[in-house]
């Protein structure tokens, strides 16, 4: 709370008046917020009711907890909640691993402009949209044209795979599109946090005569600490999200890979537009924003502890 | 010494390595849209092309009404929502930076809030659709979510918190200059880095933007260059019926696969070259807003 003793001896409504044009500056946001945010957040109710789409969001009957029964009672609901935390245990752990790889080998060489050429060029995948980086997987993968089949396996006189309809490549195919996407990013991070890292300790320890990997166990490792920890809790904290436009443009929404792309954003995006199942939807909606908000909360306890500066609140 | 040398030449190759995947892709595409149709049917997109056909670009550039008017549509809602976004955001951090406004907790948090829980796509789609009937409009492309994301008005808050002094606009005010003359005047021109930086992760994020015309858009009047994209990579038949139609060449002649990339490539040309110029902004909107983002 302000503790400072201005607008004392002034009655309340005279002090708020005083303030008018900082209300004014509050009001264009706030009334976005209301509406971009807050109607939606209310909205949830769709999940509790019958939905019709005349009777609207307020007016279609409730039928209570029947939509998440049928939700829970699919396999759907299993698949996608275990796609989605597994994809994204599996990006935060090699995401983690490969940035930091990325980013103490950028710190360990001395040319400033290879520095920054090497950088610069990492940086480049997390600058595009998703529509794009799906036009350039698919040049690698399309089964006519594509690099790997064109390029690699008919040379080798192996058979040509059809990648869009073979499930089983596309965990892996996920994680590397993923990665590459969101490396650049990562390392930004981890290399802002080695920077400050003090280089007396290196100093000292090489006139110890301790090694490279031994300078990375006890100096660079325990000085990177916070920094993943932080960003691992944070992540963990949106593990109930996927990235919609990872999974949905990256297969370009093939169906037969369904059982290995198919995430609760996914999911939630084909009831709505597609089968129109607005039930089954809206509650699995819910079920990731109930979740979602415990585990926010959750990670950011955690963080809290840590290391205040970094937490949300 | 001779050890020091070898391993700073294993870094290299690992940076080499990750920087190569990062942009080989780039030149499969570029190349492969520089590739005449007959090439690309036999040798499948490669690397380098084999011999240089600018057939795709001038049947996209000169038949194609739909990549002109995707580019126009891309650069009005960028140009309006960037700046409505901005002002909005900033004056929403402006005010939270007010010490001792009254019901300032409460901003925040009414703010705050909104990164810890969502509603979700199925009640917000309902809503824009039903409340407010933005289905093929142009508003449908400028409001939903992008307009005013809380983190960059934390981020603009806590550079003004930090690097504007109190009595630099209690100074102002003594010489009886009002609130929104003190932001124009004296606050704003001494921030133009977070400006800066804000300008450029809201028009990215406009720039990119291929959902809220996935959810809202099925009138190709109204199609971005990203939701162009996005229609064509699921359907290319989409923009070769109109090239075949103004152009008079049947449907089955035309070089859809060099099309194909080489649309690709106008979509991502202009952030490419701008990309020098704005990558000292982006690496600090990320560096920022990061931890929190």
């Amino acid at each position: 709370m302000n503790k400072t003793k201005k607008g004392i001896g002034r009655s309340g409504p005279v002090k708020i008046l005083r303030y008018w044009p900082a209300y004014l500056m509050l009001l264009p946001g706030f009334v976005y917020l209301l509406i971009n945010n807050y109607i939606p957040m209310a909205g949830i109710v769709i999940a509790f009711k019958n939905f019709n789409y005349q009777l609207g969001m307020w007016k279609s009957p409730w039928t209570g907890f029947s939509n998440f029964e049928f939700l829970f009672r699919t396999s759907d609901a299993w698949l996608i909640t275990r796609n989605t935390l597994l994809y994204n245990l599996t990006f935060i752990v090699l995401g983690t691993v490969l940035a930091i790889l990325v980013s103490v080998s950028l710190n360990e060489i001395r040319s400033s402009a290879a520095k920054k050429v090497y950088q610069t060029s990492v940086l480049i995948p997390y600058l595009i949209s998703m529509v794009i980086a799906s036009f350039l997987v698919n040049g690698f993968l399309n089964s006519r044209t594509g690099f790997l089949n064109k390029g690699i396996l008919e040379p080798l006189g192996m058979e040509a795979v059809s990648w869009y309809s073979e499930p089983q490549y596309w965990p892996f195919i996920l994680v590397i599109v993923y990665l590459w996407k969101n490396l650049g990013y990562q390392v930004l991070l981890y290399y802002a946090a080695l920077i400050s890292i003090d280089r007396e300790y290196y100093e000292a320890a090489v006139i110890d005569g301790a090694g490279r990997w031994k300078q990375f166990l006890h100096i660079t490792l325990p000085g990177l600490k916070t920094t993943i920890i932080t960003l691992t809790l944070l992540a963990v904290g949106r593990i109930f999200y996927s990235d919609f436009g990872l999974f949905y443009q990256i297969p370009m929404d093939s169906g037969v890979l369904l059982d290995v792309t198919n995430t609760i954003d996914l999911y939630v995006y084909h009831g709505l537009m597609e089968s129109n199942n607005i039930g089954m939807s809206s509650a699995a909606g819910v079920y990731q924003s109930m979740v979602g908000f415990v585990l926010v909360l959750l990670a950011n306890f955690c963080v809290r502890r840590l290391d205040r500066d970094s937490a949300l609140f | 010494m001779r050890s020091d040398k070898a391993s700073r030449l294993g870094f290299h190759l690992i940076l080499l390595f990750f920087s190569l995947c990062s942009v080989l892709p780039f030149l499969l595409m570029v190349s492969s849209s520089l590739t005449s149709e007959e090439a690309l049917i036999r040798d499948g997109y490669s690397f380098l092309p084999r011999s240089l056909d600018f057939s795709s670009y001038s049947y996209l550039l000169l038949q194609s009404q739909e990549v002109l008017r995707g580019y126009g549509i891309s650069v009005l809602t960028t140009v309006i929502g960037t700046v409505s976004g901005l002002a909005i955001t900033v004056l929403y951090g402006y005010a939270l930076s007010w010490e001792g406004l009254p019901g300032r907790r409460f901003f925040s948090f009414f703010l705050f809030f909104t990164m810890l829980f969502r509603g979700g796509l199925v009640p917000s789609y309902i809503m824009w659709t039903q409340m407010f009937h933005i289905k093929n409009t142009l508003a449908a492309l400028i409001f939903p979510n992008l307009l005013m994301n809380a983190f960059y008005v934390i981020m603009a808050k806590t550079y003004f918190s930090a690097n504007i002094p109190e009595s630099v606009k209690d100074a102002a005010r003594i010489d009886g200059a009002g609130e929104f003359r003190i932001l124009l005047r004296i606050v704003l021109p001494m921030s133009s880095p977070i400006l800066a930086t804000l300008t450029l992760m809201i028009g990215l994020g406009y720039w990119n933007d291929w959902m809220n015309g996935l959810y809202y858009i099925s009138s190709d009047k109204l199609y971005s260059v990203q939701v162009l994209l996005n229609k064509m990579l699921m359907n290319i038949q989409f923009l070769l019926s109109g090239v075949a139609q103004s152009s008079g060449i049947e449907l089955s002649n035309l070089p859809a696969t060099g099309i194909r990339m080489a649309i690709a490539v106008l979509g991502v040309l202009p952030l490419l070259v701008a990309y020098p110029f704005f990558q000292r902004y982006f690496v600090r909107g990320i560096l920022i807003g990061a931890i929190k983002g």
